[in-house]
């Protein structure tokens, strides 16, 4: 009897829990609100299957404890039920993968306006490149990277001279323009994760990977690792910073391009001649 | 097997037609069972100490040797796991918690009670034990490669400790072992940590092997007369699954180990691109890390199921012999337990829909995952429905079941969150995850070990375990338990990813100091609650009551022995007989509420049994 009423209390304080606790998701800020809404159905489907499932067992536990003068019932099978049961779990199943593939379909299909975003990650800590004037990303190569070129872009390449180089940790982004996050790693798996934007993807070494999002909500955000990296994995932040198009094309205004950046590289070297032969 | 079956059911509808008044003598007619097909097996006595406690090939010896052996890396585990939740809960409080212990601590603790604690725990330790009484063999088939089989355990276990003595200290590459980082400096033991890391993970593939050929031929080849494959207990069942499902899933872990030696020791890149590291470029190019992930979850997936299909058909015997009703659904059991391990092989990657792989195989990987949620319901429904006008008897080994239950409900519910592809990518790499795997492959398959050990102990001591101890070691570790992982799932909605060894002041933390505390405080509560149970043994083997034989009034072989602990050879002079299945209980028409599976057809003229 007091085990019935143990797991009772259980099975209501969850309830309980689920519908007061203050630990919930952050404030959405992107166009994901779908990936939100499918968790909710499958917390109400699910917790519903859960609750069901659990007071069914309470119930047996007060109805049918041990009484030496009774007996079970002897029924091996029952075909019937098994049968309703089993439809219609797949039935329910079936309604909570649709919207996921629905969504998911969605999250591959990157629409054609999206700006396109490099985002580095390296032991530990996160670079990031835009396409310059031309629209596109120069390729390029772990090989190349060095001082003046973090990004390891192909020198010979046409499309990497006017790639904007971002030389901060934070990324600042247009508010409701989509964005294709392209990922990359020179060394191990990371994940550029802002909670907020709900999605994420590692980047590996080696490849390419990518995701998509629209900010839709303009403030700073914290961006965390989200795949272990190593002992500095806790550690490696950085952020996003969406900003209004008036504010965004400023901050865009401002930053060097590869050229620039070769050139005053170039310029430091010739310098640093100088002062060596004088 | 079916053919088997339907002879056997033609004789049960003659056996109630034509027979009457023969009760006590048998019929040869009714209770023709096939007569054995080839001789008895010869069993090697041991002699000595050394060969009848050491080097034992006794299959129940050898059970009791792998069962002490995980209890105690699981012991190791739960110690490392407290020392987790200390830094988590009160971050700064242990002065020598660094980054790097934290991590190496993440890593061991997760591999320890995968592989070393759960997995040896269920099938060389239950498995071992109760197969070769279960199906009524003498022992293993092959008792000598059996004994190996432990030692190689052993001495996988032993690598896998003697690295918390190198230099560099264990691994802390995370439990996954991923490249690159696993071999780079950059993360803690990646010299000889990881090194003997892989090496004992292939030691322990090695004889896993060894028991796992054991377990399904002896299951196959060794049952007594009279045990078709459908009157097995559901415990076996359970594990000679999951071992099918380890001799497939296990050589993949095993190239994957074998592939990363060579990628660490001999600088060839199956799993390593091009990388640049500290401003160099390493000698490497050319490899895979997601290669690495593929072959690791297409052996972790399984892994997954061949520590719960032995759980499920554990549960299922120890609900129907304490619920005095035949389990629900045993065919339906049977085949979801089969059905369940078959596509286990095809739902890996659903651990990866943020890899980076193909984003189209998340269409594929996520409809088959979903698709396994249905046997597992029906699993559950078959439970519950047991219980449904059973005759419940509330002792400690029930209670661990309904903790078992609401547990396992609680996180195969979460798991249809995680395997919905486009759901899982908010909460992957979160503390979400973390609560599902722990609720769901964690404590749910505990709940199991602890009801198996209540439930089993009086034949392997031959004395009764303490009732009220047994209670009170029950409700702390569920309450507690599921206060560790029910709230630690909206740390996760949050987007607290895990594998953190704090958070410094990010919002997402700050607003949950509180539940981690409070969730350490719990750790540390159930932790300590397991010494309960060692107690209660360490008294019960001094002072405990003198088991009756079969306390529980089962049906199933292993209650059956000639003696209580059973001798070596199991059952003295004469294999038991098998005819009906061993969920006989509370049958109509007979004496007492349960029909041995040894019973003869015309020792019990006057029951309706359905089906045997």
């Amino acid at each position: 009897m007091h085990a019935g009423i143990i797991f009772l209390l259980v099975i209501i304080g969850s309830v309980l829990f689920h519908i007061f606790t203050p630990w919930y998701w952050t404030d959405i800020a992107s166009n994901w609100g779908g990936m939100d809404d499918t968790i909710t159905l499958t917390f109400w489907v699910g917790g519903g299957v859960f609750v069901a499932v659990c007071l069914f067992m309470i119930y047996c536990v007060f109805r049918y404890s041990h009484k030496e003068d009774r007996r079970a019932e002897y029924k091996p099978e029952d075909k019937k039920l098994e049968k309703i049961l089993t439809w219609a779990t797949t039935l329910g199943v079936a309604a909570l993968l649709a919207p996921g593939l629905i969504i998911w379909n969605q999250y591959v299909n990157v629409p054609k306006n999206a700006i396109e975003v490099d985002v580095m990650a390296w032991q530990w800590g996160w670079q990031y490149r835009l396409p310059g004037a031309d629209g596109k990303l120069g390729t390029t190569q772990v090989r190349n990277i060095a001082d003046n070129n973090p990004f390891g872009i192909n020198p010979d390449d046409p499309f990497g001279r006017d790639d904007i180089m971002v030389e901060s940790d934070v990324i600042n982004l247009e508010n409701n323009r989509p964005v294709k996050i392209l990922l990359r790693s020179v060394d191990v798996l990371h994940n550029w994760y802002v909670p907020q934007f709900r999605a994420k993807m590692d980047a590996v070494p080696g490849t390419v990977t990518f995701y998509w999002f629209e900010p839709n909500k303009v403030g700073e955000y914290e961006v965390l690792c989200a795949e272990y990296c190593g002992v500095g994995h806790y550690a490696m932040r950085g952020g996003v910073e969406v900003q209004d198009k008036a504010d965004y094309e400023v901050w865009l205004s401002e930053q060097e391009t590869f050229e620039q950046l070769s050139a005053r590289y170039e310029k430091l070297n010739v310098d640093g001649n100088k002062l060596a032969k004088k | 097997m079916s053919d088997e079956y339907d002879n056997n059911k033609s004789y049960q509808t003659q056996s109630s037609e034509v027979i009457d008044g023969s009760i006590g003598s048998v019929n040869p007619d009714i209770d023709y069972v096939r007569p054995a097909e080839v001789g008895e097996q010869d069993l090697y006595h041991g002699h000595s100490f050394i060969e009848k406690w050491v080097f034992c090939q006794d299959a129940k010896v050898i059970g009791v040797q792998y069962f002490l052996t995980a209890v105690f890396t699981g012991i190791v585990g739960l110690i490392l796991s407290w020392l987790m939740r200390l830094q988590l809960g009160f971050p700064g409080l242990a002065g020598f918690m660094t980054a790097e212990h934290y991590y190496q601590f993440v890593t061991m603790h997760g591999m320890i009670m995968v592989v070393y604690f759960l997995t040896a725990l269920f099938l060389g330790g239950f498995g071992n034990y109760l197969i070769p009484l279960m199906v009524g063999a003498r022992d293993m088939v092959f008792p000598y490669v059996n004994m190996l089989s432990f030692w190689m355990f052993f001495v996988a276990v032993a690598v896998l400790m003697a690295s918390f003595f190198v230099p560099g200290g264990p691994t802390g590459a995370g439990w996954t072992l991923y490249p690159p980082q696993t071999i780079l400096e950059g993360t803690p033991g990646s010299g000889m940590g990881i090194l003997l890391m892989l090496i004992s993970l292939s030691l322990f593939v090695i004889g896993f092997t060894m028991g796992g050929l054991n377990y399904m031929i002896t299951i196959l080849q060794a049952r007594t007369r009279g045990m078709t494959l459908m009157r097995m207990p559901l415990t076996v069942w359970g594990i000679f699954t999951a071992t099918v499902l380890a001799m497939l899933a296990f050589p993949a872990l095993l190239v994957s180990a074998i592939m990363m030696t060579l990628d660490k020791v001999l600088q060839t890149s199956f799993f390593m691109p091009t990388i640049l590291k500290a401003g160099e470029v390493l000698e490497y190019g050319g490899g895979s890390p997601i290669l690495f992930q593929h072959l690791f979850w297409f052996f972790g997936h399984p892994e997954v199921y061949i520590v719960a299909l032995p759980a499920f058909g554990i549960v299922s015997d120890l609900i129907s012999v304490h619920a005095r009703k035949n389990i629900f659904g045993y065919r339906m059991m049977v085949w979801a337990i089969v059905g369940i391990g078959g596509l286990s092989f095809f739902v890996w990657a659903h651990h990866m829909y943020v890899s980076g792989m193909n984003p189209w195989f998340g269409f594929f990987f996520a409809t088959t995952t979903l698709i396994i949620a249905v046997p597992t319901a029906m699993k559950v429904y078959n439970w519950i429905l047991t219980l449904w006008r059973g005759n419940i008897r509330i002792n400690t080994v029930m209670l661990w079941c309904l903790g078992f239950i609401v547990t396992f409900v609680n996180g195969g519910i979460t798991g249809i969150f995680l395997g919905n592809v486009s759901v899982d990518v908010p909460l992957s790499d979160t503390y979400f995850v973390i609560a599902h795997f722990h609720m769901v492959m964690g404590i749910a398959p505990l709940m199991v070990i602890m009801g198996a050990v209540y439930h089993w102990f009086p034949l392997v001591a031959g004395k009764m375990l303490h009732e009220g101890l047994g209670k009170w070691h029950f409700w702390i570790t569920f309450l507690g338990a599921y206060s560790i992982y029910f709230p630690m799932h909206y740390l996760g909605f949050i987007g607290v990813p895990r594998r953190y060894f704090e958070m410094y002041d990010s919002p997402y933390m700050t607003s949950a100091v509180g539940m981690n505390e409070f969730i350490s405080i719990a750790a540390f509560i159930v932790g300590a609650a397991q010494f309960i149970l060692v107690f209660n043994i360490i008294k019960t083997l001094k002072t405990g009551k003198k088991a009756e034989k079969n306390p529980w009034k089962a049906n199933s072989l292993e209650w059956y022995t000639s003696t209580v602990p059973p001798e070596h050879g199991n059952f003295g002079e004469r294999l038991p007989v098998v005819h009906r299945w061993p969920y006989d209980f509370s049958v109509p028409g007979a004496k007492d509420d349960f029909i041995p599976q040894t019973t003869a057809p015309s020792e019990v003229i006057h029951t309706e049994v359905e089906k045997t």
